[in-house]
């Protein structure tokens, strides 16, 4: 569970630490001239050596001694709002679990917990603040449960706190809507107890039989014995085997023969000749393989649902978007409201880091809006007023007035959740390969079933003849094969995820498997948005100009010319008579020379010849234009060895940008690779929706809200992230950014899987022959099936758990 | 030999026991976190000094 936090690079600072200086809170490593000294201690800034003031003042810094720097720089923290919306009645309520006035209980979502040290300090909020009675952490899920008195400490100063320490809650729409924590459901766990405790002791009863005891002395239990049986075993029957009955009900229902069918018929088989044969005092009956049977079973379904409880595979924009916005009323008063009440025609103050919550039109103050999470872009887009805003960006720099035009619901990006892939449940959409054979199995058994049936009917009358049908309906019951597919995807999903790629469930792998078709997203995708080059085109720069040009941008906060500005070398001079045109660029006049940066309109009136393709700066000294530079996306390694190892597929690039990265990609992704630009989040959908027409299967993936509804509608969508326990939109699988070279083996070991469930095929056929072969000669006594059918179970179980390991062991995973 | 009634009769009590407190671990939540609780059991309680800020003090006077 440690490695995330490794990965993040909260601890990446330990190999170099003897030369480079690394804050003691949160483990960056810093520039010597921004150190911090406190306390013997070095800190990277004010936020963390505020925290360790803190900490150190309540005698918590036991915090620094169970992880190293575990601590959270609070300058990182993502969901910058303000609190003002926290002291609204009607909004805090619906955040709270539980009140009575005094005492409350709130559940956050904290997705800054790593590692024990998290814990431990969460666990101890209480000696922060007296009003807190106490803070349970769940690690996995990420939550911490606040149990607190609202008069010492009202739930804004409570959100401060938290926030303070680098643990800001995050508190989004999705969590005042509806009242969360879904509980797990813990169904299978009791029936498989139920299921666990009725073989358990009906094999001890049976123990006699098996040792094949005889006299008067056993026969006298026997009749008990068996009588005991029935009574454990009902409660197994009624409620353990259940969701076989109703899934095989539900399937013919459908018309379609599932596995689920042929296991029906073994266990109503199995149950019916056990109580013939108590009841008549014929035997002893099946009810230990029975049981055992319900309970490998179960065990095989409890282990296929391997649940990542630190990820969401469900998200929505309600979990992206804020839960208020500060709205300025006809009074001029900034009020909170919470923003799915928000209608059109309000106006909304949108402050520094915070999110546009609707589409709208920007009426006041300059708006630098970064769409990376929408759509993967890494340039914050520059806004003049009057211009439409649309919903989901984050504002940077300095508060902006706007005015709503559409409710959050309509906007743009949001409508996109109205399409009816959102709505309908495609929860069965994907038939498994078993299902598929399953009507093959069934007849052939109840075939061989009738005929070795009515064949001993001939030969020695009724009694046998049913004997010999329900034995061959009891041995022939599907137990391997039912058990092959689960262990096998399960070990599967869990090599996988080991690797950083996470399966929303077992049936992705089958999908995964089967699919033919790749559609990738670009930017964010293709491209790693966190690295962008610069390079210079034009006249080669002297050393004073580079100097000028520096100079010049070290006055701008447009975050191009930060980039810029922190790409060069070199000193700063003295630079007068600057000012920033908004949207256009910047001047500023250096050692005499006036140095113009912007766009190729504002630095030269020629935009003929300068059309800008790229994100561009153009820079001219002294009226003379001497070039540009070019911020480049990275595109991500590997893409060409994804694409060399997956030789079969076809594939797509869709990108909501213009195509002025064509050439490149196409370079990138060979020729056969199909291009597509300026593409909506509902083209995206439309697109992946054409290819499923054409019996593609589709898997798609992405990164950005825009990608939403393609990655819904495809057969497998794959999202990519950077910090897994950030948001994510709804999807199949989450991959981690730092594994996506390995996609091509992440597909092919899904495939892997498939086989190895097909080769549990085979074996549980050789079982069946020899088992059948005995059963239609008349001779199937309890005590073989009592150990043939577990036998062949273990044997599959073993079998998937060795192979599927060693195979990934060998392809390197 | 009729105690092994009586024994039947403990056996299955015993068993029932069992299961019925593997059904009320898992109605209690026993199993809705799985990991925090083994973090948990090994953090150190550490009580509060109340004189800490004159201990560094005394350490150097000893000095």
């Amino acid at each position: 569970m440690f490695y995330f936090y490794s990965m993040n690079g909260f601890s990446g600072g330990n190999i170099l630490k003897k030369t480079v200086q690394t804050c003691y809170h949160c483990g960056e490593q810093c520039d010597e001239k921004d150190l911090l000294f406190y306390d013997s201690q070095v800190f990277c800034c004010n936020g963390c050596q505020t925290v360790y003031q803190i900490l150190s003042e309540n005698e918590l810094t036991n915090y620094y001694q169970l992880e190293e720097n575990p601590g959270l720089s609070p300058r990182h923290s993502r969901y910058n709002h303000k609190y003002e919306f926290l002291d609204d009645d009607a909004l805090r309520d619906s955040l709270l679990e539980f009140s009575d006035g005094g005492i409350s209980k709130v559940v956050f979502l904290v997705p800054q917990i790593h590692c024990t040290s998290c814990i431990w300090l969460l666990e101890n909020l209480h000696r922060l603040d007296e009003g807190v009675r106490s803070c349970r952490v769940d690690f996995l899920k990420r939550t911490a449960t606040i149990v607190f008195e609202q008069d010492k400490i009202s739930l804004k100063k409570l959100v401060l706190l938290l926030a303070g320490l680098g643990y800001e809650p995050a508190i989004t729409m999705a969590e005042g809507d509806h009242q969360k924590t879904t509980k797990r459901n813990f169904r299978i766990y009791y029936q498989l107890g139920i299921a666990g405790f009725a073989f358990g002791n009906i094999m001890l009863f049976s123990l006699p039989e098996y040792f094949g005891l005889e006299g008067e002395f056993i026969s006298h239990f026997a009749e008990l014995f068996a009588y005991l049986n029935i009574v454990i075993s009902l409660p197994v029957l009624l409620y353990s085997d259940q969701d076989y009955f109703k899934s095989a009900y539900l399937g013919l229902k459908q018309k379609t023969v599932n596995l689920d069918v042929p296991i029906c018929l073994g266990i109503i088989a199995l149950y019916g000749v056990s109580l013939y044969e108590i009841f008549s005092q014929t035997g002893p009956g099946y009810l230990d393989t029975f049981a055992g049977l319900i309970f490998f079973l179960l065990t095989g379904k409890a282990f296929q649902q391997k649940t990542y409880e630190k990820l969401s595979f469900e998200r929505d924009y309600k979990s992206y978007f804020p839960i208020s916005v500060t709205v300025i009323d006809k009074h001029k008063k900034e009020v909170s409201k919470p923003v799915k009440n928000l209608t059109q025609g309000e106006r909304i103050l949108v402050r520094n880091q915070e999110l546009i919550p609707a589409d709208s039109i920007l009426l006041q103050g300059r708006a630098l809006v970064d769409y990376s999470f929408v759509t993967g872009e890494a340039a914050p887009l520059e806004k003049v007023n009057g211009e439409i805003i649309y919903a989901g960006g984050r504002q940077m720099g300095e508060s902006i007035e706007l005015e709503v035009v559409k409710e959050v619901s309509q906007s743009y990006l949001t409508s996109l959740w109205n399409n009816e892939v959102f709505s309908k449940h495609q929860e069965n959409a994907i038939t498994l390969m078993v299902n598929k054979n399953s009507k093959y199995f069934t007849a052939i058994i109840v075939t061989i079933a009738t005929l070795a049936g009515l064949y001993w009917l001939s030969v020695s009358g009724l009694g046998t003849g049913v004997k010999v049908f329900s034995s061959v309906l009891i041995v022939a019951c599907p137990c391997a094969l039912a058990l092959s597919t689960p262990f096998t995807l399960g070990h599967t999903i869990r090599v996988l995820g080991r690797n950083h790629f996470y399966l929303k469930n077992a049936t992705v792998i089958e999908a995964l498997a089967n699919a033919d078709t790749i559609v990738f997203d670009k930017t964010g995708t293709l491209t790693d948005t966190s690295s962008t080059s610069t390079y210079f085109k034009g006249k080669d720069l002297s050393v004073e100009e580079n100097l000028y040009i520096k100079s010049v941008l070290r006055n701008s906060t447009h975050p191009l010319s930060r980039r810029l500005f922190e790409s060069m070398e070199g000193d700063v001079l003295e630079v007068s008579g600057f000012y920033e045109y908004t949207g256009k660029g910047v001047e500023g006049k250096v050692a005499g020379k006036t140095v113009k940066l912007g766009s190729a309109a504002f630095v030269t009136d020629d935009t003929n010849t300068y059309r800008e393709q790229q994100t561009s700066v153009y820079v001219s000294i002294d009226g003379n234009l001497l070039g540009y530079y070019i911020f480049e996306n990275h595109f991500r390694d590997g893409i060409a060895a994804i694409m060399s190892g997956l030789k079969k597929f076809r594939f797509y690039v869709l990108s909501g940008d213009n195509p002025k990265e064509k050439d490149r990609i196409q370079s990138l992704m060979g020729s056969s690779t199909s291009l597509f630009f300026n593409q909506s989040p509902a083209d995206k959908l439309h697109f992946v929706d054409k290819l499923q027409g054409e019996q593609k299967s589709v898997i798609m993936v992405g990164d950005g809200l825009n990608d939403a509804g393609a990655l819904k509608k495809s057969n497998v969508g794959i999202a990519i992230t950077d910090n897994v326990s950030n948001f994510s939109p709804a999807c199949d699988v989450i991959m981690d950014a730092s594994v996506f070279h390995k996609l091509d083996q992440f597909i092919g070991f899904a495939g892997t899987g498939v086989k190895v469930i097909k080769s549990c095929f085979l074996i549980s056929f050789l079982y069946n022959v020899v088992g059948l072969t005995v059963t239609v000669s008349g001779h199937l006594s309890p005590l073989f099936a009592a150990i043939v059918m577990p036998l062949s179970s273990i044997t599959i179980v073993l079998y998937t758990t060795l192979v599927v390991n060693w195979l990934a062991k060998r392809q390197g995973l | 030999m009729s105690v092994l009634f009586i024994l039947i009769g403990i056996s299955i009590l015993v068993a029932s026991v069992f299961l019925g407190a593997f059904i009320w671990a898992v109605r209690s939540g026993q199993y809705d976190d799985e990991y925090t609780p083994a973090v948990r059991i090994l953090l150190d309680d550490v009580t509060p000094k109340k004189n800490h800020k004159k201990e560094p003090e005394s350490i150097s006077k000893t000095r």
